[in-house]
């Protein structure tokens, strides 16, 4: 008997027991399904991610203050320091200091209410300098940023992220108009376009911007701190070089050694590598909880197959008694069950992609469906199907024919 | 001058049971030749049931040697015996032993399947086989559709498919009704008409008085060997 009378036998078997052979599968079918769909959001968000913080701009370096060490010893998170202020900005934009650096944009940011007429919205007040709209690489949908003179003056000026300006003028151009901010005017001078990172832009295109000096009166401070400095090298090659001669300034500066500096500069790359991370560890997990349902649908398989030796047991003897060799009848077994795990394996990757598909019109989240991963589930659920498919077909080749052909 | 198809030298068969032991055959000599009808015949209990799955190659003998068309198989691996039973044997059993999802035409062809033979061929002979015992009709329908009688003749088809030498019958009327007995009596006729050794095993005496030659068991052993006149003539 050659291997194509073998596999018509074997998917013969499974068609005459189409119901038990459809639960068999389901083990696998969900196992490989799970694969595919856990692979998927691992890169999608990965993906996601990435793509966020690619709109940050190029060449970028975000320097941010480090932890705050209390009297008492106490460590507060990252970012509570209030170490970073207006002249190290100012010491970065110094070409002769810093020569790798291009452009400088401090930042200092809050969280507070604008008002037009009736309309209330709350979102970030940042305060910056023009250099901000170059370093982030972001454009104006409408009007103009503010100038070095506005910033010097305070004036009471302001520009508009294009969902902020959404919600405060429903209609007609914001440009010249008047918001409220802390109870002080300030005028619109422009709109930013759209930062174009992932589906909604998220808080990148939600946000206020006004001259650094506009922004510490509004919140009512005077100190000179800033919440971050951005910063644009010079090109991609000069981007470690910045880094360091960024890194040795302010370690100067501020009087510490890099090993114990009270500040942190991170590049797009190092922020991507962090947040990868993360997610690494999602989809390991995640992958493993699909990996031990595929165990489990193998042991499924294995399961039925004994089932189905114990059941055609006659089938078994007859076939002997006809002239099949122990060989042949165990090959017809290991076939039927490696045809289980890929039929399972094929429905499992339908049904992924499918949820693939439809998933992300559900959640905000992306799926991305793997080729490599899709492949791999094939293999592994054929390999599931042979792997547990030989205890029970060496189970029937090793009956004997009058044992077989006896049995009620 | 015939040359003996089945030898039977000294046949033992011991089943274990825990510590019990129960010989089921006591040292069976015994030689058929070919083109004999041949009726084993006994109570139940008796061997005789033994003795044809040792003689169908389905079984080995605890004892003793068998030798089938001059071959010793009483020692061959399982996988030879396999061999052996496609090529030289044609089982009827009791039950019919069909395969319920496979129609009767695949029915009849498996023996060929592990025989090896291309697909076109098979079905050729496996519908020449069903036309021999009258079921030329009925290729295409499911044993479940078939009557008893019907059943029993789309296993004699697969049982003469392969042309062997041998046909062994187990009970092949015990499940069946006078009229469908007849049918398949008149079958093993034509068949030992054409030059084949049959071999029944049966308990009803009209099934028996068809063969040439009874071969009466009783506690594992041959109690009577006797032969009919139109059997001694054809000698």
């Amino acid at each position: 008997m050659n291997w194509m009378e073998t596999f018509r036998s074997g998917t013969e078997a499974i068609r005459a027991h189409r119901m038990r052979s459809l639960l068999t599968m389901l083990g696998i079918v969900i196992g490989i399904a799970s694969v595919i769909l856990t692979v998927g959001f691992g890169q999608g968000a990965q993906n996601k991610v990435k793509d966020e913080i690619d709109a940050l701009g190029s060449n970028l370096l975000i320097v941010s203050p480090g932890s705050s060490t209390d009297d008492g010893g106490f460590r507060g998170g990252f970012g509570s320091a209030t170490t970073l202020t207006l002249e190290d900005a100012a010491a970065i934009a110094d070409d002769a200091a810093v020569p790798d650096v291009r452009r400088v944009a401090p930042t200092s940011s809050s969280s507070a209410s604008l008002t037009v007429g009736e309309t209330n919205w709350t979102t970030q007040v940042v305060g910056t300098t023009p250099a901000w709209l170059d370093v982030r690489a972001r454009e104006l949908a409408a009007g103009r940023f503010f100038t070095a003179d506005e910033v010097a003056s305070g004036a009471d000026v302001v520009v508009l992220g294009p969902d902020t300006a959404g919600e405060l003028f429903s209609f007609g151009s914001p440009v010249g108009q008047t918001v409220t901010v802390s109870g002080q005017q300030l005028t619109v001078i422009g709109v930013l376009g759209s930062s174009g990172a992932s589906d909604d832009g998220g808080s990148e295109d939600d946000q206020a911007l006004v001259p650094i000096s506009t922004g510490k009166s509004l919140s009512g401070g005077t100190t000179g701190s800033v919440s971050t400095i951005y910063v644009e090298a010079a090109s991609t090659e000069v981007l470690s070089a910045a880094y360091q001669e960024i890194e040795g300034l302010l370690a100067t500066r501020h009087g510490v050694t890099t090993d114990d500096a009270d500040f942190s500069i991170a590049s797009q790359e190092s922020l991507v590598e962090t947040a990868n991370s993360t997610n690494k560890t999602l989809t390991v997990l995640l992958t493993g909880i699909a990996a031990i349902s595929l165990l489990v649908g193998g042991v499924g398989v294995m399961n039925i197959m004994l089932v189905s030796v114990t059941e055609r047991i006659r089938e078994i003897g007859l076939r002997k008694a006809l002239g099949a060799t122990p060989t042949v009848i165990g090959r017809q077994f290991l076939v039927e069950a490696a045809l289980l795990g890929l039929a399972g394996g094929v429905i499992g990757i339908l049904l992924g992609v499918v949820g693939a598909l439809v998933l992300p019109t559900l959640i905000d989240q992306p799926v991305t469906i793997s080729l490599l991963a899709t492949a791999a589930a094939l293999l592994t659920s054929l390999a599931l199907g042979i792997g547990f498919g030989v205890y029970p077909a060496g189970r029937a080749a090793r009956l004997t024919p009058i044992d077989a052909l006896r049995s009620e | 001058m015939s040359t003996p198809i089945i030898t039977l030298d000294g046949i033992r068969k011991t089943y274990r049971t825990g510590s019990l032991e129960f010989e089921a055959l006591c040292g069976i000599d015994a030689s058929i030749d070919e083109h004999e009808y041949v009726a084993v015949v006994g109570p139940s209990g008796s061997g005789k049931s033994t003795l044809m799955n040792i003689v169908g190659c389905l079984d080995n003998p605890t004892e003793g040697t068998y030798e089938l068309a001059g071959e010793d198989v009483s020692t061959m691996s399982e996988a030879q015996l396999a061999e052996v039973r496609n090529r030289r044997i044609g089982f009827v059993f009791q039950q019919f032993n069909l395969l319920p999802s496979l129609c009767a035409w695949r029915n009849v062809e498996l023996p060929l399947v592990y025989a090896g033979l291309p697909r076109h061929e098979r079905r050729e002979r496996a519908i020449g086989a069903l036309e021999r015992v009258g079921l030329g009709d009925r290729t295409e329908h499911r044993p479940g559709e078939l009557s008893g009688g019907q059943q029993q003749r789309v296993a004699v088809a697969r049982a003469l498919v392969t042309e062997p030498a041998l046909i062994l019958a187990d009970e092949p009327t015990g499940n069946l009704d006078s009229r469908s007995t007849a049918d398949v009596l008149d079958l093993l006729d034509e068949l030992h008409g054409t030059g084949r050794t049959i071999v029944v095993i049966t308990h009803e005496p009209d099934v028996a008085a068809r063969a040439g030659r009874n071969l009466v068991f009783r506690d594992g052993q041959i109690v009577s060997d006797t032969s009919s006149a139109r059997a001694v003539a054809a000698r």
